[in-house]
């Protein structure tokens, strides 16, 4: 598939490089000759040096015959002039990036549909939502639905005496009978999608299938519960603090920020009525104790800088906090972050890249390839796919137990008439069914049939 | 440095090439050539059977490379093609010499078309194409048609493809065609392919024997220049030398301008400056050489025919001739060693400094001198509408001085021979910029034999050194390269 991305910075290469990982043909447009040559380098693309407005260069990049174009600068109105060019050219579907709340709250409806976009993307705001869905469920590090919020995948990790420790995954399901499945277990730098014989540990990050009346009902019996965070602390008054204060405070929680810029203080103040806002340096540790550091449920460390994110959670888990979330926005510096004993890092680029590459599979999907949606878990490491069942699939009404799976293939769940079934060895899959699996990302697969060996 | 993936690519090289004997084999065949079918089909199995388990001894687990792996990669595998592909001279003993045949298939994969034959007429049909066919490999270059075929099984391991791509296509600054590499190759060998079935048809139809008609299509698509008469190609019609001067100018440009035209984009290719340069250099040689020659041929269009032939065989590097221009009044001479230095255009099979560089070079002049008269002006060089940056300005400039140093460098090594100073400056000029003939004893009608072993192997250095546009060979020779600093 053809795709243009106009800006190659920090959002713009990750999406890039998830792009080239899937085989596409891009072609980049920065104006920072440095930038294009150091992509052309680094990728097997095309690079275009100049600005994405311009429409001779978007004519040299192919954006009258791109099936997809993005645009991913920094300016919210440049993007959008850029995509609506490019789809006044010939594009198929445009995707800019837009993250001035001003555009995002009432005017989005009306600038999508003016500008003709496909998507608007508000790397702020994805980032936002799975903070959110966090905290909504603060045992979990990380969470992600398929189906249309029929199924859940959530990550979370086996804390030291959990009852899940030292358990075989075979005695699971009788010790608390709540439907769900293990699907995905990563240990140190390996994953592994165990068997019935696995065993496992405390320390282990879990990859949890079930419909969510299920894991209210196992998160019971783990004596974990259903809290939510009621109080969170967020440090930085950047965008993302924006969307998630709102979001919060939409759902009754307290929220408080601490932000530097006086400035940006009067700003939040004035949008956002019932939070408190502190105006003082947040890596004062003195400051963040005198605002009830030990006492709040929740911290969300929302700074500019990664480094300042990374060591101000470090100090926030100390204080014995339930929930950290930072915001750490580089891949090397998130893996260092991990082993640093941080559960829940969420990065904005990351999150936007995985919404591209889904858009993209989606497009292929109405062409042929069978795959729903895509999601990356656990760093990563492992991808979980959703599969339409259409007649091609031979292996229909064939117990799974005796189905012989390639190795690291794991079926995570299946819906059908819009309803999760968590599989055991006597379910089928039929047609029409949406299959969910679970595989190491070492494998790559595109099609249900590929699952079989 | 990942040295098994240097390994494994030179190991598909040298494959490659033993699937490539085929081709050669199956002339042998068809001219019944017993002792060349022999030969072919020796060297055939030797190179994949050598290339076979190179590629097993060294199957690398890590198949990323960097710049400097990628130009390691290019030099090895263009050294390890040449050393192959003399194998079936030398063991049929049509060249008897390792050091001649080796000078030959380097001559001819650079496609510089300088031969140490004496008679070549009396050289079997089935050599005679591998030599020409050569240059049709070396053209486009060996490794982007490696790129081109062999299919890569995940995007990662194409990802640095470029660096491969950037260091055998000839020119300043190479771009992509569309955005991916190897989909690039495939179009860039298509469009040659077409070009030479093209030319093929031209000549067949002008009554030119079929098998001589290969050979040429062949030696001028990748501006090779190897004959197959003692008098290169001063025996065939005016037509068939017309259609070979057409030809020897078309693959003198930028393949990309071809794409272009096919995608019907008029306007990039007719303002394209480069393009505009070369013709116009082109006209004005052709202009005065036929001028200055007309009292020899005592007739207009034998003197145009003959001054645009050697021209364009100078020009775009390919080195057939018609007439032996060694002859020709000193102005004339003078003139075609001036083209030796200029070449075709970038991204083009010709050599030579390309074109561009020389465009590139003149606009530093002329810039460097305003800042002169305006100290504080700043102005930026532009090429094709588009500012130059910095990075390429001054690596041009690095290019040409280090060019004229290993130009020197190779004149002076080869100096030892007692042959005259228009001799030995002429070779080296023309092995560095891949044209072919010389003046004086290297002339036209000459060859390189007068040459000893020693100067051979310099002369065959410096056709590489032109052909991959030196930095390649000069960093795979350059000890911080390989070590761990």
């Amino acid at each position: 598939m053809k795709i243009v991305i106009v800006g190659c910075g920090k959002i713009g290469s990750t999406i890039l490089d998830s792009l080239v990982e899937e085989g596409h043909d891009v072609v980049g447009i920065d104006t920072d000759e440095k930038v294009v040559n150091e992509m052309m380098n680094m990728y097997d693309i095309m690079g275009v040096c100049g600005s994405g407005t311009d429409y001779a260069m978007l004519q040299e990049a192919g954006a009258d015959n791109a099936e997809i174009f993005i645009a991913a600068t920094s300016l919210d109105e440049l993007n959008m002039i850029s995509c609506f060019m490019a789809k006044k050219m010939g594009a198929r579907h445009t995707i800019a990036r837009i993250r001035n709340p001003e555009y995002n709250l009432e005017n989005l409806g009306f600038l999508k549909q003016q500008l003709d976009l496909s998507m608007a993307l508000n790397p702020e705001s994805l980032a936002a939502v799975e903070m959110f869905n966090i905290l909504q469920l603060p045992y979990a590090v990380k969470i992600q639905t398929f189906s249309q919020r029929n199924f859940e995948i959530i990550e979370m990790i086996i804390k030291e005496g959990s009852a899940l420790a030292g358990m075989k995954l075979m005695d699971l399901r009788n010790k608390f009978k709540a439907k769900f499945l293990i699907c995905v277990v990563q240990r140190g730098e390996e994953v592994y999608i165990p068997s019935g014989t696995f065993e496992l540990q405390a320390g282990d990050k879990i990859g949890l299938t079930a419909s969510i009346p299920e894991i209210q009902k196992l998160m019971r019996s783990l004596g974990l519960g259903n809290k939510k965070a009621r109080n969170v602390m967020i440090l930085g008054g950047s965008k993302i603090a924006y969307y998630l204060a709102r979001m919060l405070l939409a759902s009754g929680n307290g929220v408080k920020i601490i932000e530097q810029s006086h400035e940006k203080c009067e700003e939040l103040s004035a949008s956002l009525d019932k939070a408190v806002i502190i105006e003082g340096d947040g890596a004062q540790q003195e400051l963040l104790l005198e605002e009830g550091l030990n006492t709040i449920d929740a911290f969300v460390a929302l700074t500019g800088m990664d480094e300042e994110n990374i060591l101000i959670s470090i100090f926030a888990a100390t204080q014995k906090v339930p929930t950290v979330i930072s915001k750490i926005n580089r891949n090397e510096l998130a893996n260092m972050a991990a082993k640093l004993g941080l559960d829940c890092i969420i990065s904005p680029k990351r999150i936007v890249s995985d919404v591209i590459v889904r858009y993209a599979r989606a497009l292929e999907n109405s062409r042929g390839s069978n795959v729903e949606t895509l999601y990356n878990i656990m760093d990563d490491k492992a991808e979980v796919l959703e599969f339409n069942v259409k007649g091609d699939f031979k292996q229909v009404n064939i117990p799974l137990r005796d189905l012989e799976l390639k190795k690291n293939i794991l079926i995570a769940g299946i819906i059908r008439d819009r309803k999760p079934i968590i599989p055991s060895g006597d379910d089928c899959i039929m047609k029409n069914d949406k299959v969910i699996v679970v595989v190491a990302s070492d494998q790559r697969l595109n099609d249900l049939s590929d699952i079989v060996k | 440095m990942n040295r098994r993936m240097i390994f494994y690519t030179v190991g598909q090289i040298i494959g490659l090439e033993g699937i490539l004997f085929i081709l050669p084999l199956i002339v042998s065949l068809c001219y019944w050539e017993e002792t060349s079918i022999i030969y072919f089909s020796i060297s055939l199995v030797a190179a994949l059977v050598m290339g076979g388990l190179m590629m097993l001894v060294s199957k690398p687990g890590n198949k990323v490379i960097y710049a400097r792996e990628g130009f390691i990669i290019v030099t090895f595998a263009w050294i390890a093609l040449s050393a192959m592909g003399s194998v079936p001279f030398v063991i049929s003993g049509e060249i008897p010499s390792v050091f001649d045949a080796f000078f030959e298939t380097v001559s001819g994969f650079t496609t510089t078309g300088a031969s140490i034959l004496t008679d070549v007429e009396s050289m079997s049909h089935g050599m005679l194409f591998w030599r020409s066919f050569t240059h049709w490999l070396g053209g486009m270059g060996v490794l982007v048609l490696i790129m081109a075929i062999i299919p890569k099984n995940s995007g990662t391991d194409s990802g640095r493809a470029m660096h491969i791509f950037r260091a055998e296509m000839a020119g300043p600054i190479i771009g992509k065609l569309v955005p991916k590499a190897k989909d690039t190759a495939k179009i860039l060998y298509f469009l040659y392919l077409g070009l030479t079935l093209l030319e093929f048809v031209f000549l067949i139809a002008g009554g030119m024997p079929l098998f001589d008609s290969i050979v040429h299509a062949v030696g001028t698509a990748g501006t090779g220049g190897f004959g197959i008469k003692a008098d290169s190609l001063a025996g065939y019609s005016p037509y068939s030398q017309w259609v070979i001067t057409i030809f020897m100018i078309l693959f003198g440009v930028n393949f990309n301008l071809f794409y272009f035209l096919l995608l019907r984009r008029f306007r990039t290719v007719f303002t394209n400056r480069e393009l505009w340069v070369y013709i116009a250099t082109i006209a004005v040689s052709v202009g005065i050489i036929t001028w200055n020659i007309m009292p020899i041929y005592n007739n207009f269009s034998d003197s145009l025919r003959h001054s645009s032939f050697q021209v364009a065989g100078i020009i775009s590097s390919t080195g057939f001739a018609t007439a032996d221009f060694n002859q020709w009044p000193q102005l004339s001479k003078n003139i075609m060693f001036l083209l030796m230095f200029m070449g075709g255009c970038a991204g083009s099979t010709a050599g030579g400094l390309k074109v561009s560089r020389v465009i590139i070079l003149f606009k530093i002049i002329q810039k460097d001198i305003r800042r002169l008269l305006h100290p504080r002006s700043v102005t930026s060089v532009k090429l094709e509408g588009k500012a130059v940056d910095n990075h390429t300005l001054s690596s041009v400039s690095t290019y040409f001085a280090l060019y004229m140093v290993l130009l020197l460098g190779t004149f002076l090594l080869i100096s030892f021979e007692p042959l005259s100073f228009e001799t030995n400056m002429s070779a080296a000029v023309s092995c560095i910029n891949n044209i072919g003939p010389g003046f004086d004893q290297a002339g036209p009608m000459a060859g390189y034999a007068v040459y000893s072993d020693f100067s051979k192997v310099v002369l065959s250095i410096a056709m590489l050194l032109g052909r991959l546009e030196i930095y390649p060979i000069v960093l795979a020779f350059y000890p911080n390269t390989w070590t761990k600093k």
